[in-house]
């Protein structure tokens, strides 16, 4: 092969003149992270705005611009629709040059997109999903669960209530995946604590909004514990009928998946004495006082909860690992960054040092609360008094019992 | 009677008590009383408008939110909203339909209703762009709380007074309508217009009034729910699917047919909660095809 | 050909032009969808349109094609092409079934009867089995086309989700403008004088629900084959109300309105999306707007303007 002079000069021009911009790219690739949550519908304050306004303290306070990283944070609203989602991530991904997902609550949006995530070799972060198959049956090497899940709720909630004395339950249960697999783990919970199942009311998702039949029924049934296997405005709409219903008194009530948000919008005298789970609660300790202070500000409505600290951690982790092993890589590999993700320790301002285990699952503490009467409570947002707490290891399903295709070796 | 209420059967394999079948029916006639108010408005709109009215369930959203308001911006409590509230939403209903609705009346039935439904999102999207979608706190007012026990159930009283002002209201629609000459007149213009119009009445205004009248039912939903039910902006999603099926089955535009329906309809769902919990969203479907096929115009309907 | 006057005929030259630019300087996954839509869309108008009834349980049929497609791809690993047509044949099954019972109201209490039967199907697949619940069919494979052409690629996909609509958009076209098409217009003009000819008018007003479900069920098995996955949103209410909104927008009754306006909805869906909580504002206000100022849809303000039948 014979090159001829000009063809020889117009490379090395070529070459010459995008030198220096793919030398200036090579250096600070853009690394976009991209938060898809509700942000008109039911889940808008659990996720929505606060979630974006999270993830940007994070990337304030890391100073990403001083350390040579370019970091952009875009957000959408997948308004709980599968579809809509896979079509807008897949564009993300293909042409808006997006390498992290983070937060999807929603379980059926936060599964749909796993094998999207698996499939393009990117990096997905959940925060605000509950199901604990993700990191089960349907776990991928390029995700990690970060906040919660069904079985660290099921266990913390019913375990600790059986073990006070609940020890007969009756459930309310959303007629839906989620809703009847947070049912499923809370019964085996509850059972292997010693306690009894006395029934369940399995009620029409979405759609219910008056609950007083199935509350009669759970009286009737004798239970020491209505157990709230729902989310969102149903577990707001069924704890202000048990209240009305005098539930309350004669039963104690266990709302499996419950926000300090919701817990804001019930109201302290409604709310007085249920029994909750969260992985994160701003009075916990002076550093999730500090947290708190430095994004309230920015948040005054909704302060943060479990789902929203998540979104802060997990973009704060996730740019450490970027400086540490280089923007470049990152961009390149989901699963790498990934790993080096899991290999890093894991330290921050609301949930302390933390693990991030083989199958994806961060291993966060849990606290059981129990909500404070009104003449307990001394200022805004203070709701909750901690009634017990677990480790992260003690959390979180076993590792071998979550058949995650990943750990077989 | 005690042993009569404890008397138990089995239906579907699911073992029944009287008492729990009593429980769930009153339980059930309560809800009736939401669909009856919510559907008798909508009956009225369509009946004199000729208008279905998807904002419904935003406007009862509205009264809910409407009663928050007066109590945490102006110290208004629970009785006063109860009559405010309503006015202050038919007073909105009103502007909507002078500036805005009154120009489809010519049109087929299709037209307002996407008009409306639009109308819908964009209230919802107000409302929860600024107060967010968790809900806001509202209590049962303190002469109301607390419980009376009927025998075979534990009934608190504020569901009892809830079914007792939706029946009043109820019964003093059906009598203005039916039995006052304001009814007349504007049972007349619905009829024939142009006509009424000749007799010096002010049809535009009798409508718009209409409009407003059926909004303020849909309000007065809306604060007898709000201590009961989560008061967020998409609270009247869940009903107005079942109260445009309660409409259909009564028969569209018939009053009464609204009411009976209403009511009627609670109960049929109250009993589907103990048999077949599930299926209580879909059963008010599975009646309405079984009347529509059997009774096209509706139980109530007049025949075509 | 097909029935085209001249300018319908330029106008689908442009249209096919156009899907044949686009995926090169747009994004075909979002094209797809949009195809899906239009697809959708189309089946929906040949009812309103053409027959002058409103079905409320459209996404009945298009979910219930997306739910058979998805299945029988992920777990009977059928051809593509098979998938496609069983979810358009479960459309057909559906559509028989349901419009049987349907087909006798018009007005008002038929498109409330579609709804309510639309809810029992929605219910059916809530508590079948085999959908998944709300979780739905996921990571369906695309499989291949006719046992060799992988359609993993955007590209490919592209290419036959483009082919699926052109069929479905002619297929429409032709029944309109068949002597069978002739009489369904007959009987949208005036019922009673159709009967009087001696056409038995429920007959051809099932006919040609039957024929709309089907395409429908062939617009969703695509969707679901696209986007792997299959859900309760295809099913619901919501769905079926969409269809009637993009129809609406882009211009009932006309030949191009439903795709034009199947090309806004959904590009407000995915370009609004970054505005969160704005989504529905804007939709709502575009809504209200287009009611009010171009009640004929884009299409049909465009034809009325030019004097032309698009």
């Amino acid at each position: 092969m014979t090159i001829s002079r000009r063809t020889l000069l117009a490379t090395a021009s070529a070459a010459a003149t995008a030198a220096p911009f793919a030398r200036a790219r090579a250096q600070t690739p853009t690394i976009k992270i991209g938060i898809l949550n509700d942000q008109s519908g039911p889940y808008t304050n659990t996720g929505g705005l606060t979630s974006v306004i999270c993830a940007k303290q994070a990337l304030e306070e890391f100073g990403a611009a001083n350390k040579g990283l370019n970091i952009e944070i875009v957000s959408a609203d997948h308004q709980n629709k599968p579809d809509l989602a896979v079509s807008l991530v897949r564009q993300w991904f293909d042409r808006d040059g997006v390498d992290v997902l983070l937060d999807v609550p929603t379980s059926s949006v936060a599964l749909a997109l796993q094998s999207v995530v698996r499939e393009k070799n990117k990096v997905y972060l959940n925060s605000g999903a509950a199901s604990s198959a993700l990191t089960g049956e349907q776990c991928s090497p390029n995700f990690i669960h970060w906040t919660y899940d069904t079985f660290m709720l099921a266990k913390s909630t019913g375990a600790a209530m059986v073990k006070a004395g609940g020890d007969s339950w009756y459930f309310l249960t959303a007629d839906y995946a989620f809703g009847k697999q947070l049912q499923a783990d809370t019964t085996t919970l509850v059972k292997a604590a010693g306690g009894t199942v006395k029934g369940a009311s399995q009620y029409p998702f979405p759609g219910t909004t008056d609950f007083s039949s199935f509350l009669v029924q759970a009286q009737t049934s004798g239970a020491k514990v209505i157990g709230l296997a729902n989310a969102g405005g149903d577990t707001v709409n069924s704890i202000k009928q048990i209240n009305e219903f005098g539930l309350n008194k004669s039963m104690k009530v266990a709302a499996l998946l419950m926000f300090i948000t919701d817990v804001h919008a019930l109201g302290l005298d409604v709310a007085a004495g249920l029994n909750l789970t969260e992985s994160f609660y701003w009075d916990l300790n002076d550093k999730t006082r500090a947290f708190t202070n430095r994004v309230k500000a920015k948040t005054p409505k909704n302060w943060p909860n479990m789902v929203h600290a998540g979104c802060y951690s997990a973009t704060l982790h996730y740019l450490k690992t970027v400086h540490d092993m280089g923007a470049a890589e990152a961009k390149k590999d989901g699963v790498a960054t990934i790993n080096r993700m899991k290999a890093m320790p894991v330290e921050d301002d609301c949930f302390g040092k933390t693990t991030i285990r083989a199958d994806g699952r961060r291993l966060t503490p849990a606290y059981l609360f129990e909500v404070k009467k009104p003449s307990e409570s001394k200022g805004p947002w203070d709701y909750f008094k901690l009634v017990a707490s677990q480790t992260g290891e003690e959390a979180y399903r076993p590792l071998a019992d979550g058949h995650c295709p990943l750990i077989k070796a | 009677m005690q042993a009569f209420l404890s008397y138990s059967f089995s239906l579907f394999g699911t073992p029944i008590t009287v008492s729990a079948l009593l429980g769930q029916g009153t339980l059930g006639l309560i809800n009736g009383s939401f669909y009856a108010c919510l559907s008798l408005g909508l009956a009225v709109i369509f009946g004199m408008l000729n208008i279905i009215n998807f904002a419904h369930g935003a406007l009862f959203m509205m009264g809910a939110f409407a009663s928050w308001m007066l109590l945490n911006y102006a110290g208004i409590g629970y009785f006063p909203a109860l009559l405010l509230a309503p006015l202050l939403v038919g007073a909105f209903g009103m502007l909507l339909e002078k500036t805005i609705i009154s120009r489809l009346y010519k049109l087929d039935h299709l037209y307002g209703l996407l008009l409306t439904f639009g109308l819908a999102l964009v209230i919802q999207g107000l409302f929860r762009n600024y107060y967010g979608s968790s809900g806001l706190p509202y209590r049962i007012p303190a002469v109301l709380q607390g419980a009376t026990n009927l025998g075979f159930m534990y009934m608190p009283n504020y569901r009892g007074w809830v079914v007792l002002a939706a029946a009043i209201v109820c019964f003093v629609t059906w009598v203005t309508i039916e039995k006052t000459s304001l009814g007349a007149t504007l049972r007349a213009a619905t009829e024939n217009a142009p006509l009424v119009q000749a007799f010096g009445v002010n049809v535009p205004r009798l409508i718009t009034l209409t409009y407003g009248g059926g909004v303020a039912l849909a309000a007065f939903a809306g604060v007898l729910a709000a201590p009961i039910y989560s008061v967020n902006p998409n609270m009247g999603d869940n009903f107005i699917n079942t109260v445009f099926a309660v409409v259909v089955i009564g028969g569209m535009g018939s009053i009464m047919g609204s009411i009976v329906t209403g009511f009627g309809l609670g109960v049929v769902e109250g009993l589907t909660k103990v048999v077949y919990p599930q299926a209580s969203a879909t059963v008010v479907f599975v009646v309405m095809v079984i009347v529509l096929l059997t009774r096209p115009r509706g139980l109530f309907g007049k025949a075509a | 050909m097909f029935g085209f006057s001249r300018p319908q005929l330029i106008a689908f030259l442009a249209m096919v032009a156009l899907l044949a630019i686009c995926p090169f300087v747009l994004y075909p996954v979002f094209l797809m969808r949009v195809l899906c839509t239009a697809l959708f869309a189309c089946a929906f108008n040949l009812m309103i349109g053409y027959v002058g009834l409103l079905s409320f349980g459209h996404a009945a049929f298009f979910g219930m094609g997306s739910y058979v497609a998805a299945w029988t791809m992920k777990f009977w690993h059928v051809d593509a092409a098979i998938a496609i047509i069983l979810g358009g044949l479960t459309g057909g099954v559906f559509g028989l079934a349901l419009g049987y019972l349907a087909i006798r109201r018009s007005g008002i209490y038929f498109a409330m009867i579609t709804l309510a039967l639309s809810q029992m199907v929605y219910f059916f697949c809530l508590e079948a089995p085999f959908t998944g619940g709300e979780d739905g069919i996921q990571q369906v494979p695309r499989g291949t086309l006719f046992g060799f052409i992988s359609l993993e690629n955007d590209m490919t996909m592209y290419w036959l989700v483009a082919g699926v609509f052109i069929a479905g958009f002619l297929t429409i076209h032709r029944i309109i403008h068949s002597p069978f098409g002739q009489v369904l217009k007959g009987i949208r003009e005036n019922e009673p004088r159709a009967t009087s000819l001696g056409y038995r008018t429920d007959d051809y007003k099932l006919i040609a629900f039957v024929l709309s479900c089907t395409i429908a069920g062939v617009a969703g098995g695509t969707k679901a084959l696209v986007f792997g996955i299959a859900t309760l949103t295809d099913v619901h209410n919501s769905t079926s109300g969409e269809v009637v909104l993009t129809t609406l927008l882009g211009g009932l009754g006309t030949v191009f309105g439903p795709v034009m306006g199947a090309v806004v909805v959904t590009s407000m869906e995915n370009y609004l999306a970054q505005f969160g909580a704005w989504v529905t504002v804007t939709q709502g206000a575009i809504f209200v707007v287009c009611v009010l100022a171009f009640r004929r849809g884009i299409v049909g303000e465009i034809g009325n303007f030019l004097k032309l039948k698009l």
